[in-house]
């Protein structure tokens, strides 16, 4: 089973990589009224219960893999 | 002078970290025992107080300090820290007991995204706390900053307890990073865990230009002794 998680900055976060990536893009031409940079981690699990992996990756994402002061996430599970 | 006990004190090397051998030197100087203790060991010696040093533990992967937290040495440093024991985190350091837990907030990149490394001016908003006592309040301070991460970030709600409960103990006086309200360093609410991002292990030594590194590792001690002394 295959795990993809998203972390971004909070909104509100001040996100300096989001302002040169969007500073960036506008002097290349590309109309970009905001840019966000977060990551994504990607996990290969054993496959099992989904739920049980959800939740355990809920665990993983509050304890470690991002910072609920600033960063909120996203999991996304494909068999 | 020579007869007053030198307290002991922890200096904690995690892999990455680069500072903790000028921590334990400026320690030595100003009337400590430092001892270096690798990020491996579970247990911490018996010690009056520990530091946090600056650098890069373990390579500053996927947040500053969020690694480093999960340290053997890390649950001893908790424990210490829960009983009262004095904990100083330096740059990194700081980074690590904010990721801990045992510190409020956090530190997100500066907003310059430029790596800063020079001399800051700082304010002591709170001279009445174990790190702190050797300034005086209102007290302007030259100590070096050098990192690429140090803006603190805490949400309005955090900041109003912050500053209510006068926790913030640093300020810078032109902000290098954008932290909120030019918070430089935060105490917890009792006290005995302090970070800052400034490293004031690099300013105890007139030739480096300036001194005043010593009145924030020297309080430490100070108070590191009189813990010492009251136990005994």
């Amino acid at each position: 089973m295959r795990a993809t998680i998203l972390v971004r900055p909070k909104p509100g976060i001040l996100d300096p990589q989001g302002e040169a990536v969007q500073s960036s893009l506008r002097q290349l031409g590309f109309h970009v009224d905001e840019a966000r940079v977060g990551r994504v981690i990607d996990l290969e699990l054993d496959d099992g219960d989904k739920t049980a992996a959800r939740a355990e990756l809920e665990r993983a994402c509050e304890q470690l893999l991002a910072n609920p002061l600033i960063e909120s996430y996203e999991i996304a599970l494909e068999t | 002078m020579t007869d007053r006990p030198r307290p002991r004190i922890a200096v904690v090397t995690f892999p990455g970290s680069n500072d903790d051998h000028d921590a334990a030197l400026a320690l030595e100087r100003l009337g400590a025992d430092a001892t270096l203790v690798w990020h491996a060991e579970p247990e911490l010696p018996d010690v009056a107080g520990v530091v946090l040093p600056g650098g890069f533990s373990y390579g500053d992967y996927l947040r500053c300090g969020a690694i480093a937290r999960f340290a053997p040495v890390m649950g001893a440093v908790r424990r210490f820290a829960d009983g009262g024991g004095l904990v100083l985190g330096i740059c990194n350091g700081f980074q690590v007991l904010c990721e801990a837990g045992l510190l409020p907030g956090v530190l997100r990149p500066n907003a310059s995204l430029s790596f800063v490394c020079r001399d800051v001016g700082l304010r002591i908003e709170q001279a009445d706390t174990p790190f702190t006592r050797r300034a005086e309040p209102g007290q302007t301070l030259t100590i070096p900053v050098k990192h690429g991460e140090g803006c603190y970030v805490a949400n309005a709600e955090l900041l109003a307890e912050l500053e209510a409960s006068g926790q913030v103990v640093l300020r810078y006086e032109a902000n290098p990073n954008g932290s909120i309200a030019d918070i430089a360093g935060v105490a917890n609410e009792t006290n005995n865990v302090f970070g800052l991002m400034p490293h004031p292990e690099h300013a105890v030594d007139p030739l480096l230009g300036s001194t005043d590194g010593g009145l924030i590792l020297g309080s430490l001690v100070d108070s590191a002794r009189e813990r010492l002394l009251t136990a005994a």
